[in-house]
């Protein structure tokens, strides 16, 4: 792998940039692999860039139908954080974070992972005693997460409209070691370190079928590039998780929705930190390039056309407005959906499934791509052992049977 | 300064109107109809702007939407300072104040241009592969660097205090596109009795037809007529709405069209009532897209300096504002259509030179401009420019017969240069529709083809580029869309006119001798991206369209790349070997143009943010100076603060009155629905848990209703009015959704009972009063109910009169005391509460707000859904297995209660908790631990749900959700908190009368 | 916003509706007789399908009923909207609507 640095940008600056190689082969399929990865997201690439980096499994292929980095990892607000509720979801996020903190060195690539804080708002007593709950239970599980009073939220966000607003701000969740990062940094430095791995990155290659042997084992997936044999088939296809997992007979409690997200015209630095407020259901930061980067929510019906109704980004940009009214002359630049797969509990599935052979990461919702180093890690080393690492056990399928959910929604709670 | 530049007559400017202005506060003048790129060029000003990465010198490229460059700053006060803005598309208004962007210390002298020599060291990417060392200094080093560089304008700091209205509107056949295409969609469809909206982005009708010095005679037979009578025609149709100003920026599902009308940013002084911009939602029965098509730059070394422009851009500020650009001008082309720009160019009296990199020019404007007298040089190639802050030459080659640049070369002086590449028809919108786009050879352009909305394209975004033949093509359209629209059919309705391929020409780079790729041969120009980059970018291995725009972020700035995709697309399409097709094409979002987030939100704010929800007693209550909290849409009192009292101190206070005395709440908002009908009794028992046949006419039961998951839904009293009719309440937050849940299983799942569900709960005012001395207050008040104890027990419902108005009276408490819910409607609410607050007088009565209600409950430990519980705990969790109907076979959430999970004896459960120290009070949400002294990471085994300080019973108390919580009583626990941990003892959770004696009394 | 054609009252904006999941799952008649694995394929368990889906909708600002629906998940194209109790339409009878 060519290694990247300030040095040799201006080495190679010096001969008009030329020398640098493609930051990974485009790969034709083999006919054989020992493990294939379903689905050139962050996640997938990740997943085989762990299997080959920390397992030694160096006959990986990951295959995309589109472009790698062309589905929810390019398609997000990059917010990263680890600031769940429950024990195991507090686990499963800080284990990425963690992962995080170091990803551009282990790269080799920049992915820009700035830790500038994720300011949760709370509006009501109610989003109070669920902010404060958050918080104590962060710090029991060893993650930073701490109460800001609303001017100290302000100090933090000085933008920030606490009072003569609907929903006046009563305080805040910071957790500083939050941030985001570049989206399709993530996808290309996995890409580019798992090429010089082995790892085969096969795109514009869709899978049609996932073959079983005799015993019912996954053995294979058809692609409209061929048949490609592995005894180990991950699948880490968000969206489509549904689409394919059945072809292997797989039937996943998981629906999928148009999630937008929008970006205004870029700026000069104003914007310090992520704000989010789930009581009015938005969320926003600066990108680096100056533009304003907000979440808005799910549409209420399924749907795989990868654009939403104009009245969800309607109302993120009213939200956006009344918490940040200096916003309102800003201007919407550009307006993209995704489809996120969501769980009832919407919390992930990353785990073994009932076929033998067949491994599944998905049910992230509109919250994965702040997983991405930590479910690839897991998924890797779910595949590899052919059993599930500690942190993602309980993040199984089964548990919609026995009524383990791990429900970070309802956790929520509703107003009473 | 004079406007030096400006034309002796003609063009759409009013010359006896002059407007000053100021530009970075140069005071300058230009004239009514200008816009602020016109008077700029009038004024010989072509440096406007920065580039976004390189700070490089940058003037009017376009004379439109698309333009990248001449980006400003619009400020009117403080408050209202708009970044960004495209100096092609500002009206310019007497006393405009327009500033420079992106640069430091001024748009002459910039400091950021040191990037500029830097670029060989920074080309596309360059932040991917470096920044990485030491790994803390990203966050602190290089980001915020590299953050204070980018960013175009500054963003406003104040409120922004315009407003900005909505509309939705519905009509026959929307046509967005006013040219000539437009016009005759527009006037086809009306005439046919269509209701139609017609939008443009321009302050006036017209489209292309306004850059041409006689608008109508392009038109071809009668045109001028024709024009005039259209606009008129459709001016006057009450049938037909014109929108100026308005943009077509989206296209949604099922037809609905967004539109941004702006109103008043052309003003010099703005009525302050007057909404700033509208936003229409607009669904069409039929949709005619007549958006045009935008001129193509061409990619040659220096093509970026300020005085490089686009040649119709040349032309339209000649024909339209009297402007001429310059001088001595040099027009570089690849098509005959621009060569009019340069004939309208000689005859306003500048010189100009053709290079054009055909091989030959044989069309008849090319024969014109021989004629009259323009040097034209085929078979050339430009090389390079010069000039600093505006051009000054540039350099020409001659191709070989390979196309290669191996001949001479020369430079020529100029102060202009005119370029373009073709046109790219506008197929933004259709795109947005999911409409598929075809590549068409044949016209180096994506064309529309099939879309799954009801929608038509009509002019040049279909490749129609002729205005005469667009006429056609729009006035075909416009029939069809109305007779798809299902209006009436008439005989004749004309063909669409065939795509042309005059003006058209292949995207990409010039030629450089060498083959080389140029330095500084820019494709997208806001983004200062270059040929290089693309062509780095796929060498890197990003081969799809959508990787090179994003590791380049070629088409990415705020112009969306209308001036440059193709030819990015051209350029990676032939460095990788393949066709244009195959490279494919990025998608096309949403909005077309940048549209303000006011806009957006309209009058959404404040106040109006979210409806506010109020009951009858609320003001009484705001009078009383309550303190309110927001509990889903409703206000809730929540204290009554007297004399400068904390929460603490009046909660006190009212906590002992009603201990004591009676105190008097209002419970309106509580969610009400009537369930009525012969099998209401049956519907209940499938539904809640309870058991409900047994429930006896006048009586009161408290219901819980779970998801068929098993866990905790909603909660609250229920009154059997009558065999057939029960009066159920919900939580305040949970009204809607149980209605809808109750709905749902009617209508979809048990469609064999009668029954019918009816919402109440705006149509009963709640009064609680309670506490000892709340049946004597009463019963002065009181019509037809005894109140004695014996004839309405506890939980016990009655229907009588109170002030004479009919109550629905049930003896209900939720705070341990003796008390009363009464029900009158809503509009008698407020008398029949100061009737009863009068009454109580005497009695010391007391109004009390939420938090007191909160207190005296969890004193009695009675659970506050959605506070200790939170969707993940079952009736047994929260220790009310007892209200569980057991004989019944089935309810909703019956079946999930047996899976495993549910009997797992590490549950948490709820108990009461007190502190070691009496006047401790826990967090809410604090967790729990068996062990003190441990450092975290801790296995938390629960949390605090609910925790108060306690006058009546001198101490804290709290609740909480522990795991096995019920086998723990008596066992000290800790909540670890910053410094200490809190040792609490495991209790009931009823602190206070728990055999329950003062409610029954 | 879609355009959705409420069997009892029209055409009407999305706003007024509420969307109320896969159409077509019956609440097990007996639970008791039902597996875990049952009931939780009755709870969560969703088709989740790329393509014609049908829907439960309710016109909930409207005239308040459920209705069900199919649609084209990969267009959001309605290709029928049809009532409670009803059969959705078959293939025949879809014919010749564009999805």
């Amino acid at each position: 792998m060519q290694r990247f640095s300030g040095l040799s940008l201006i080495r190679r600056g010096l001969t008009g940039q030329r020398g640098w190689q493609p930051q990974w082969r485009q790969a034709e399929p083999k006919a054989a692999y020992d493990a294939i990865i379903v689905g050139g997201g962050g996640h997938g690439l990740g997943a085989a860039f762990y299997l080959a980096k920390e397992h030694g499994l160096t006959r990986v292929a990951v295959v995309e139908k589109g472009w790698i980095g062309g589905g929810n990892t390019g398609r997000n607000t990059t917010i990263i954080r680890s600031n769940y509720l429950f024990d195991e979801s507090a686990a499963l996020y800080d284990h990425s974070v963690q992962l995080w903190e170091s990803l551009s060195q282990v790269l080799n690539y920049n992915v820009m992972f700035s830790q500038r804080g994720v300011l949760m708002l709370a509006h009501t007593v109610h989003d109070v005693q669920v902010c404060q709950r958050h918080v104590h239970a962060n710090r029991a599980n060893g993650v930073d997460n701490e109460w800001l009073t609303p001017e100290e939220a302000r100090a933090v966000c000085p933008l920030l409209q606490t009072d003569d607003i609907r929903y006046p701000v009563l305080g805040a969740a910071f957790q500083r070691r939050g941030g985001t990062a570049r989206h399709d940094a993530v996808a290309w430095g996995f890409a580019r370190a798992a090429d010089a791995l082995g790892v085969d990155i096969i795109e514009n290659c869709e899978v049609i079928g996932i073959r079983r042997d005799a015993h019912g084992a996954a053995c294979g997936i058809e692609t409209t590039r061929g048949f490609i044999s592995a005894p180990r088939i991950g699948v880490s296809a968000a969206g489509h998780s549904s689409v394919i997992m059945k072809m292997a007979g797989v039937e996943l409690p998981i629906e999928s929705y148009p999630l937008q997200a929008l970006v205004s015209e870029p700026v000069k630095p104003i914007f310090p930190c992520v704000v989010m407020s789930n009581t009015i259901h938005a969320y926003i930061s600066q990108s680096d390039k100056g533009e304003m980067v907000i979440g808005a929510g799910t549409d209420a019906y399924t749907s795989y056309t990868q654009r939403g109704g104009l009245h969800i980004s309607r109302h993120a940009i009213e939200a956006i407005c009344e918490l940040f009214p200096m916003f309102r002359r800003l201007r919407m630049l550009r307006n993209w959906g995704g489809i996120v797969d969501v769980t009832p509990d919407r919390s992930p599935i990353i785990a073994k499934t009932p076929v033998p052979g067949l491994y599944v990461n998905c049910g992230w919702g509109t919250g994965g791509f702040k997983a991405t180093p930590g479910a690839a890690h897991l998924l890797a080393w779910t595949i590899a052992h052919d059993a599930p690492h500690p942190i993602n056990a309980p993040f199984t399928i089964e548990r919609f049977r026995d009524g383990n959910l791990i429900d970070e929604a309802a956790a929520a709670a509703v107003a009473h | 300064m004079s406007q030096g530049l400006r034309t002796v007559s003609g063009g759409r400017i009013n010359r006896a109107r002059p407007v000053r202005f100021t530009f970075d506060g140069r005071e300058l003048s230009g004239l009514e109809g200008d816009t602020l790129a016109s008077a700029l060029l009038a004024n010989g000003v072509h440096l406007v702007g920065r580039s976004f990465k390189y700070h490089r010198p940058r003037g009017v490229l376009t004379a439109g939407p698309e333009e990248p460059n001449a980006l400003v700053a619009i400020r009117r006060d403080a408050a209202r300072v708009t970044p960004n803005l495209r100096a092609t598309e500002v009206e310019l208004y007497e006393g405009l104040e327009a500033h420079s962007q992106n640069r430091w210390p001024s748009l002459g002298f910039d400091t950021g241009a040191i990037n500029n020599l830097l670029a060989p060291f920074i080309p596309a990417g360059f932040y991917y592969k470096t920044f990485m060392w030491p790994r803390r200094a990203w966050q602190w080093l290089y980001e915020p660097r590299i953050r204070a560089a980018t960013g175009l304008g500054l963003a406003p700091e104040h409120p922004d205090p315009d407003s900005y209205s909505n509309r939705f509107a519905h009509c026959d056949v929307l046509v967005v596109g006013a040219g000539p295409a437009g016009l005759a969609a527009a006037q086809s469809a009306a005439a046919r009795g269509a209701r139609v909206i017609l939008c443009d982005e321009q302050p006036e009708l017209g489209g292309s037809l306004l850059g041409e010095a006689d608008p109508g005679a392009s038109l071809g037979e009668n045109g001028r007529d024709w024009l005039a009578d259209t606009i008129r025609g459709l001016l006057a149709n009450p049938r037909v709405t014109v929108l100026t100003r308005t943009t077509a920026f989206g296209y949604f599902p099922h037809n609905l069209i967004g539109l941004e009308q702006r109103l008043s940013d052309h003003l010099a002084q703005p009525d302050c009532r007057q909404p700033r911009e509208r936003q229409w939602q607009v669904r069409a029965r039929q949709v005619v897209l007549a958006t045009g098509a935008i001129e193509r730059p061409l990619v040659f070394p220096g093509n970026d300096r300020p005085g490089v422009m686009l040649a119709g851009a040349v032309r339209t500020y000649l024909n339209r504002y009297g402007v001429l650009a310059g001088r001595r001008a040099v027009l570089i082309t690849t098509h005959d259509e621009a060569y009019r720009s340069a004939l309208d160019l000689k005859r306003a009296g500048a010189t100009v030179t053709i290079v054009d990199a055909r091989n030959g020019a044989s069309g008849e404007l090319a024969e014109t401009a021989r004629r009259e007298g323009l040097a034209v040089h085929t078979a050339t190639t430009v090389i390079g420019t010069r000039g600093r802050l505006r051009v000054r030459s540039i350099r020409i080659q001659r191709l070989d017969a390979h196309g290669q640049a191996r001949g001479a070369t020369e430079r020529i002086d100029c102060d202009l240069v005119l370029m373009s590449g073709g046109y790219t028809p506008s197929v933004h919108l259709f795109s947005q529709s999911r409409g598929k786009l075809a590549w068409s050879e044949g016209l180096h352009a994506f064309l529309p083809a099939e879309s799954p909305e009801k929608v038509r394209c009509a002019g040049a975004c279909r490749g129609v580029f002729s205005a005469a033949a667009a006429r056609g093509d729009g006035e075909s359209a416009g029939a069809r869309a109305a007779r798809d629209a299902g209006l009436t059919v008439d005989i004749v309705i004309g063909e669409p006119q065939p795509a042309q391929s005059s003006g058209t020409a292949a995207a990409g780079d010039l030629p450089q001798p060498g083959g080389a790729p140029p330095a500084k041969a820019f494709v997208d120009w806001q983004n200062d991206v270059t040929s290089r980059d693309l062509l780095l970018a796929a060498r890197e291995g990003f081969r799809s369209i959508e990787h090179v725009k994003r590791y380049t972020t070629t088409g990415m700035a705020t112009d969306q790349g209308k001036t440059s995709n193709l030819n990015a697309l051209a350029i990676v399409a032939r460095q990788l070997g393949k066709s244009i097709p195959e490279v494919g094409l990025t998608t096309f979002r949403m909005p077309y143009t940048p549209v303000t987030f006011g806009s957006f939100a309209g009058y959404t704010r404040g106040e109006l943010f979210d409806p506010i929800r109020t009951t009858p007693i609320h003001d009484w209550a705001a009078r009383q100076g309550a303190v309110f909290e927001d509990v889903g849409l409703w206000k809730r009192a929540r204290y009554f603060p007297r004399n400068g009292e904390s929460m603490h101190a009046a909660v006190a206070r009212e906590c002992q009155a009603v201990r004591s005395g009676c105190g008097l709440f209002d419970a309106s908002t509580l969610g009400k629905i009537e369930v009525v009908g012969k099998d209401a009794v049956t519907f209940m028992n499938r539904l809640y848990v309870n058991g409900w046949t047994n429930l006896a006419v006048g009586r009161c039961r408290y219901g819980i209703l779970l998801r068929d998951d098993g866990f905790i839904y909603d909660d609250g009293v229920v009154a059997r009015i009558a065999e057939d009719r029960f009066h159920v309440t919900t939580t305040t937050g949970g009204a809607a959704r149980v209605l809808a849940m109750m709905e749902d299983y009617l209508q979809t799942e048990w469609t064999d009972l009668s029954v019918w569900l009816t919402s109440t709960s705006e149509q009963w005012s709640v009064i609680a009063l309670q506490g000892p001395r709340a049946r004597q207050v009463l019963e002065a008040l009181v019509q037809e109910v005894d109140l004695s104890a014996a004839a309405l027990p506890h939980m016990g419902a009655a229907t009588g009169r109170i002030c004479g108005i009919p109550m629905r009276l049930f003896r209900v408490s939720f705070t341990g005391e003796l008390g009363f819910e009464i029900n009158v409607p809503a509009d008698h609410g407020l008398a029949v509460w100061e009737a009863i607050h009068a009454a109580g007088e005497p009695h010391g009565i007391t109004p009390y707000g939420t938090e007191t209600m909160h207190v005296l409950r969890a004193e009695k430990g009675f659970v506050i859904v959605g506070q200790d519980t939170d969707g993940t705990v079952t009736p047994d969790d929260a220790g009310l297995t007892w209200a569980i109907g057991k004989q019944k076979p089935d309810f909703v959430g019956k079946r999930a209660l047996e899976r495993p999970a549910m009997h797992s004896p590490e549950r948490k459960q709820l108990v009461g908790l007190l502190t070691a120290q009496p006047h401790v009070v826990l967090e809410e949400g604090a967790q729990i631990v068996l062990d003190a002294r441990t450092t975290p990471p801790t296995r938390p085994i629960g949390h605090v749900t609910s925790s108060y300080y306690s006058a009546t019973l001198g101490r804290s108390i709290a609740l909480a959700l522990v795991r096995a919580g019920r086998s723990r009583m008596g066992q000290t626990l800790y909540v670890p908190m910053p410094g200490e941990d809190l040792a609490v003892q495991v209790t009931s959770p009823v602190f206070y009368d728990p055999k329950g004696s003062r409610l029954n009394a | 916003m879609l355009l959705i054609n409420c069997p009892y009252c029209g055409e009407r904006p999305e706003l007024e509706f509420v969307h109320g999941g896969q159409a077509h799952i019956a609440r097990p008649g007996d639970p008791a007789e039902c597996s875990d694995q049952q009931w939780a394929e009755y709870l969560y368990r969703r088709d989740n399908i790329k393509g014609l889906h049908g829907e439960r909708w309710r016109h909930t600002h409207g005239c308040g009923r459920f209705f069900n629906a199919l649609r084209d998940t990969t267009s959001d194209v309605f290709l029928a909207t049809y009532k409670v109790g009803e059969q959705p339409p078959t293939q025949a009878q879809l014919k010749g609507v564009k999805a």
